[in-house]
């Protein structure tokens, strides 16, 4: 009887330090998550003014958008990002394959891979843009390699600039996909491949052959990783170019961001942003049950 | 002959090793560089690549003329204000998710995690007039009240303390150990590791974050390094060294951190493929 007692007031005390601890945290995430999530919906059919009146107006901005060659522009630019990076992000397999290695010195290399993620991305960003001047580094490099005659404008061709700042998100972004893979690798046994060796496969086929499809669910998860990444992509943008020369290099969170707080259209924008939620969000659903491994299934693992 | 097979195969694989290792340090290497240049021109084509000679006063005007101490303070207070904070919640969040039986548990962590899909361009233009309604903003706690929760610290910390066997709590509780005391005596210290992780890689993400900030603070002398560089950088004609001493400043510390917790920044991403 005494037992039963103590149990029932055991899961009362439970109840109540259960749901005290859980009160902040999830009041905080009402209130600047979900809230924003509904309330911004709402705005994007709104003209929204912070001091005077807001107007309800349709689909209003909406149409407009649509209507709006800069909103394409963001669109085309993003949706660029998203092809170009992820793919070439895949290179990270490489280099985790060798720091991998069994040999001296792979501790130190590992840390200099890995530098660039931990460093903040507007310092890399201005450094960079440093570096791609007209008489910055890397046209010296290219002009002393004897691969380009005159000195690229990076930054300033609206057909270059773009691709520059993505060389930027690839090379900052290496060593964080360096260090997931190298977990996968240290996962499968080495006798896999010193069977393979000792059968006579070459490096290439062991690489290829064996290395890769075990790698598949790390492939998956970077993947999906770097093409949120891509998505999101601001930081070295806006340190770079800040979405120019001419648009050249806006992609859809700078659009968002230029019509919230440089023009304060604040009803107009949250429609960017609705519509771009909606692409990221059905691209994310997309991912996880395509790939099943990883991803939302294995958090009640 | 296999002999020298494999000693090629490792003059090979230093080879591409050590390019690589250039590719991701030499913009390092390049800014401190002009950081350390002085006399010359900026502009200087083409570039030397050693400095000569080397001197700190890019260093010693940056900081006076470019207000460097008040952005390094500011980026203080905020990482180490908003690492506290996201830690302390996480573990306030994440214990009764992994140890205790209640009503609506599956629910509320399903709500928890759920947002992850929601980038964060949805929420900004709402959380800022939220923020102007609440008189937050260009505040400190403004900044670090709206990202306070953070939900990979609410996964991370669960899954540490789901780790701990179940006898830990229940010799406690035989003791007369209450509740609170079992929470914060006897599980918390056993995820120490798991804090550390989490601990560095938020004080990473605040030192890095740059979006928020420059919209939360409209007076520039409340600006954290991280948008007190682009300020600088797109606002005045700053001497391009001065910069250039501000940003070595501005990562130094972050390189630092991550050669003493190597083994935690790893972990807090190799835990991220469970997450």
């Amino acid at each position: 009887m005494k037992r039963k007692s103590y149990h029932r007031s055991l899961k009362m005390r439970q109840h109540v330090l259960a749901y005290s601890f859980l009160l902040i945290p999830l009041a905080l995430m009402v209130l600047f998550i979900y809230y924003p999530m509904i309330f911004g919906v709402r705005l994007s059919f709104y003209d929204y003014n912070m001091l005077g009146k807001s107007v309800f107006v349709g689909f209003g901005n909406f149409r407009e958008l649509f209507s709006d060659p800069y909103f394409w522009n963001a669109l085309k630019n993003s949706l660029l990002y998203l092809l170009v990076v992820p793919p070439l992000q895949m290179i990270s397999i490489l280099l985790a394959v060798l720091v991998n290695q069994a040999i001296k010195g792979r501790t130190v290399f590992r840390i200099l891979l890995f530098i660039p993620v931990v460093t903040p991305i507007t310092a890399v960003a201005i450094t960079w843009q440093w570096l791609f001047k007209e008489r910055g580094f890397v046209n010296f490099l290219l002009q002393s390699l004897r691969v380009v005659s005159d000195p690229i404008p990076f930054l300033v061709d609206p057909k270059v600039a773009l691709f520059a700042i993505m060389f930027v998100t690839m090379w900052k972004g290496l060593g964080y996909y360096m260090v997931i893979y190298l977990a996968g690798l240290q996962g499968i046994p080495q006798e896999f491949m010193e069977a393979a060796r000792i059968d006579g496969a070459s490096e290439s086929q062991v690489f290829f052959r064996i290395t890769i499809p075990l790698l598949k669910p790390y492939i998956m998860f970077c993947s999906i990783m770097s093409s949120i990444a891509a998505l999101n992509v601001f930081g070295e943008i806006f340190a770079m170019t800040k979405g120019g020369p001419n648009h050249a290099t806006e992609t859809m969170a700078l659009f968002i961001y230029n019509k919230a707080f440089e023009y304060f259209r604040f009803g107009y924008s949250s429609a960017a942003a609705v519509i771009f939620s909606f692409i990221m969000i059905a691209f994310t659903i997309f991912n996880l049950f395509i790939f099943k491994e990883g991803g939302i299934k294995s958090y009640y693992g | 002959m296999a002999k020298r097979a494999k000693v090629m195969r490792r003059i090979v694989i230093y080879v591409f090793l050590v390019t690589l290792s250039i590719f991701t340090v030499w913009p390092f290497y390049w800014i401190a560089k002009t950081s350390l240049e002085v006399g010359k021109n900026v502009y200087k084509y083409p570039p030397d690549l050693i400095p000569h000679p080397v001197s700190i006063e890019n260093y010693t005007g940056a900081w006076r003329t470019l207000n460097l101490g008040r952005y390094y303070l500011n980026s203080i207070i905020i990482a180490s204000a908003g690492t506290f904070v996201n830690v302390l919640l996480s573990l306030m969040a994440a214990y009764p998710l992994a140890r205790m039986e209640f009503k609506g548990k599956k629910i509320l962590f399903f709500l928890i995690l759920l947002p992850m899909l929601v980038p964060v361009q949805g929420t900004i233009i709402v959380n800022y007039i939220t923020l102007k309604r609440l008189h937050l903003l260009n505040t400190y706690s403004g900044l670090i009240i709206s990202q306070a929760v953070t939900i990979f610290g609410i996964f991370l910390m669960r899954q540490a303390y789901l780790g701990i066997p179940k006898s830990f709590e229940d010799a406690a509780r035989v003791d007369g150990a209450g509740e609170l005391y079992i929470w914060w005596k006897i599980m918390t210290p056993l995820v120490k590791p798991t804090i550390a992780t989490l601990a560095t890689f938020q004080v990473i993400t605040w030192w890095d974050n740059f979006l928020w900030p420059m919209i939360v603070f409209s007076d520039s002398n409340k600006y954290p390094l991280s948008v007190a560089l682009v300020y600088l950088n797109s606002t005045f004609q700053v001497n391009f060294r001065y910069t250039a001493a501000g940003i070595v400043l501005a990562i130094l510390p972050m390189i630092i951190l991550f050669l003493f917790m190597q083994k935690y920044i790893v972990n807090a991403i190799a835990g991220g493929v469970k997450y």
